[in-house]
């Protein structure tokens, strides 16, 4: 069914398959000590600040049953949405994929005569590669966030949809300022305070000069047309509120119903991201405040593969994602490789689901190896603010992507198929546990232990970093029967 | 009682003296124990690959060799975890003997109410608590509230107990790399603790984790703690 429905374009998926991406990401041990350092930072701070909530489950159950009910009605939302925006002077723009978005934004800038504008940290302009598409038509876009701007000085791609540039550590960041910021104060230190006003003078510039300022949105209430921005330093407002242009890119999924649905999400957002118990900077705004604030206002939703996501019964909870990056911040893969294996804007979790859905999962390149991408081991799931069952969807998706592939030969097909043949029956798997067993009793002998060091392939992967055991000298079965 | 023993496939082939300790300790509690010959694989490794239609014959086969029993148990999380979480959705009939299957410590703290079991293991052990153990089955603290009555046991705890051991079934081959990387920080942390055993809910991640200890030459012993509990005083 999702296959009818076009799928999305932009920076969602890359042409490595997950594994030869992950080796080349694991071969960087200061990407590795960054990551791990950061991840448990936040996720300790996480979970301080989740334990102390009494009500943290029934919020979770809460913004769970408000994001499945937007899903079952979203195109109704979003005609309300639309109508309550206009009527409060904004204006609204529909944009089926990446190219369509880009192109209305990159017209309603040039609208303004502008050739820079500033942008708010979102991941809907990241995911239609908005800045690519200004920079073709000769605009600059500067962004504010600081690790945003950090990434974009070191033209490098974010890794992480909370800390862009949680790749880096301190002294890397000193390093890019110094080489690429160009009005970087001489004898920048590492210090975080030291580097944050660095950034902070460079910007101040850019805010003052700017006309046009870009944003995504955390979310969008149907209701009153009003759309919110969550933000920890401030540099969002000023773009939110000095320009005198503010062209907001909206992914379709961002609705709530109500005004009041936000103080269900105000306290499971913060808390599951920054580990914060209240956001420093929340901003709200609902079309065209005459004299306050900037005077020409438009939002651009975009579908951009939410459609064929939504048709997906099982998959469809991808949508809920308040892209908190709790998720990632306790995953052991993301630990370990980091947001660039995954070639995608959505990294993590969250991006194995997400990313393939929205490309469709049998693309060639990563998207049919990303729902392989985890152990399953339910860390995401268990954080989850809106309660995605993250596993429960990679096992879809892997249905998905073996099912896309059946009828092409397939070793590993066809020992699904073995086994699932031999296990079927208790004669047969009696039988074939007895030859397994008698096989390797002579290798069992000679080794005189019951471990092996090198097996053939498949199982080489195994046995290149763990001895594999090997069966026992009677099976459980035979004993049963033996002494029974 | 009248239990069944699903020893699970890996156990039957690679790992006897789990089922044989199973059968041991709840014998030595007073309980009967079958095993139903008919049992072949829960087929988690099938449904979790992606092979649904493969699965599902197995699915019928298991709810054929068990539906006649009070109680089912499994010194396995992950696959009694694969039996409750999945069974109803693959085959609805199989939901009621979902109900029925118990992981070795449900079935010893919740259903017989029993926490000492008359054990004695005169050794340091640490204790990782699988994935699915941990947050499918919500195991929590009953494994070690078993270990911690067995005489002579000294449980040292675990850095980053609740942290993967990069298993994860096919996981260990597709994403070899990555699961070596896990691998290595779990290892790392087991000979940290300077435990001689280290212990867990499922052999399939215990072979994991053995395989790479033993790789290094690591002097720890690897064992299911039903081994531990079934071991005599
Ligand atoms: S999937 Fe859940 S935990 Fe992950 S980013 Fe989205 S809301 Fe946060």
């Amino acid at each position: 069914m999702s296959e009818r429905l076009p799928h999305g374009s932009g920076r969602l998926a890359g042409p490595r398959p997950f594994p030869d991406a992950a080796v080349v990401e694991l071969g960087k041990p200061q990407l590795r000590a960054n990551l791990h350092k950061a991840t448990h930072t936040i996720r300790n701070k996480r979970a301080r600040v989740v334990d102390e909530l009494p009500d943290w489950e029934k919020l979770r159950l809460a913004g769970s049953a408000i994001k499945s009910d937007v899903m079952a009605r979203l195109p109704e939302l979003l005609v309300q949405f639309e109508a309550a925006a206009t009527a409060a002077g904004a204006t609204v723009h529909w944009a089926r994929d990446a190219a369509e978005a880009c192109e209305v934004v990159t017209g309603l800038v040039r609208e303004t005569g502008a050739d820079e504008v500033v942008k708010v940290k979102s991941m809907a302009t990241q995911e239609i590669e908005l800045n690519e598409a200004l920079e073709a038509a000769g605009i600059t876009a500067t962004e504010t966030d600081l690790a945003e701007l950090i990434v974009q000085l070191n033209d490098d791609q974010p890794s992480h949809i909370l800390v862009p540039a949680i790749h880096y550590n301190r002294s890397q960041i000193r390093d890019i300022f110094t080489e690429r910021m160009g009005d970087a104060p001489a004898g920048l230190t590492d210090e975080p305070r030291v580097l944050a006003e660095a950034a902070r003078l460079h910007l101040r510039r850019k805010f003052l000069s700017s006309k046009v300022a870009i944003s995504g949105a955390n979310f969008a209430v149907a209701e009153t047309g009003t759309l919110v921005v969550l933000e920890s330093e401030g540099n969002g407002r000023m773009c939110l509120t000095l320009p005198e242009t503010l062209i907001s890119v909206v992914g379709v999924e961002k609705l709530l119903p109500s005004f009041t649905d936000l103080e269900v999400f105000l306290q499971l957002l913060p808390r599951s991201s920054t580990g914060e118990r209240m956001n420093p900077y929340t901003s709200m705004w609902t079309g065209v405040t005459p004299g306050d604030g900037p005077q020409n206002v438009h939002i651009v939703l975009i579908d951009n593969g939410r459609s064929a996501t939504l048709a997906d019964e099982v998959g469809r909870q991808a949508l809920h994602c308040i892209r908190c990056s709790a998720c990632m911040n306790v995953c052991p893969v993301y630990e370990r490789v980091g947001g660039h294996a995954y070639q995608s804007v959505y990294p993590g979790p969250i991006g194995a689901i997400l990313s393939p859905q929205m490309t469709g999962v049998s693309a060639s390149g990563v998207s049919s190896t990303l729902p392989f991408a985890s152990t399953l081991c339910g860390a995401c799931y268990d954080v989850c603010p809106v309660r995605i069952n993250i596993p429960e969807v990679l096992v879809h998706l892997r249905q998905e992507a073996v099912d896309a592939h059946r009828g092409k030969p397939s070793a590993e097909r066809t020992a699904m198929k073995a086994m699932g043949w031999v296990m079927g029956d208790r004669r047969r798997y009696a039988r074939a546990l007895r030859a397994a067993r008698a096989g390797s009793a002579p290798l069992a002998a000679v080794l005189r232990r019951r471990k092996v060091r090198r097996l053939p392939w498949p199982m080489s992967a195994w046995t290149a970093s763990r001895d594999a055991p090997l069966p026992a000298t009677e099976t459980f079965r035979d004993w049963w029967r033996r002494t029974r | 009682m009248r239990i069944a023993l699903f020893v699970t496939c890996v156990n039957d082939l690679l790992y006897p003296d789990t089922g044989k300790a199973v059968v041991r300790l709840l014998e030595r509690l007073g309980h009967q124990v079958d095993f139903p010959e008919a049992q072949t694989c829960c087929g988690q490794m099938h449904a979790n690959s992606g092979y649904r239609d493969e699965a599902v014959p197995l699915v019928r086969g298991f709810v054929e060799a068990f539906d006649r029993y009070d109680a089912v148990v499994a010194p396995s999380g992950s696959c009694v975890a694969m039996v409750r979480e999945s069974y109803p959705r693959l085959v609805p009939e199989a939901a009621g003997i979902a109900e029925r299957v118990y992981e070795l410590s449900e079935l010893l703290v919740d259903v017989l109410g029993v926490t000492d079991v008359g054990a004695s293991f005169p050794y340091r052990v640490t204790y990782h608590p699988t994935c699915h153990g941990l947050r499918m089955l919500r195991l929590g603290d009953k494994p070690l509230r078993l270990l911690r009555a067995v005489e002579g046991l000294e449980l040292v705890p675990l850095p980053g107990a609740e942290e993967c051991c990069g298993f994860g079934g096919t996981f260990a081959l597709k994403n070899s790399d990555v699961s070596t990387a896990m691998l290595a920080d779990k290892c790392a942390a087991i000979c940290d603790t300077g435990a001689d055993v280290i212990a867990a809910a499922d052999n399939s991640c215990l072979a994991h984790i053995g395989g790479g200890l033993s790789r290094r030459g690591a002097p720890v012993r690897v064992m299911h703690y039903a081994e531990i509990l079934g071991g005599g005083s």
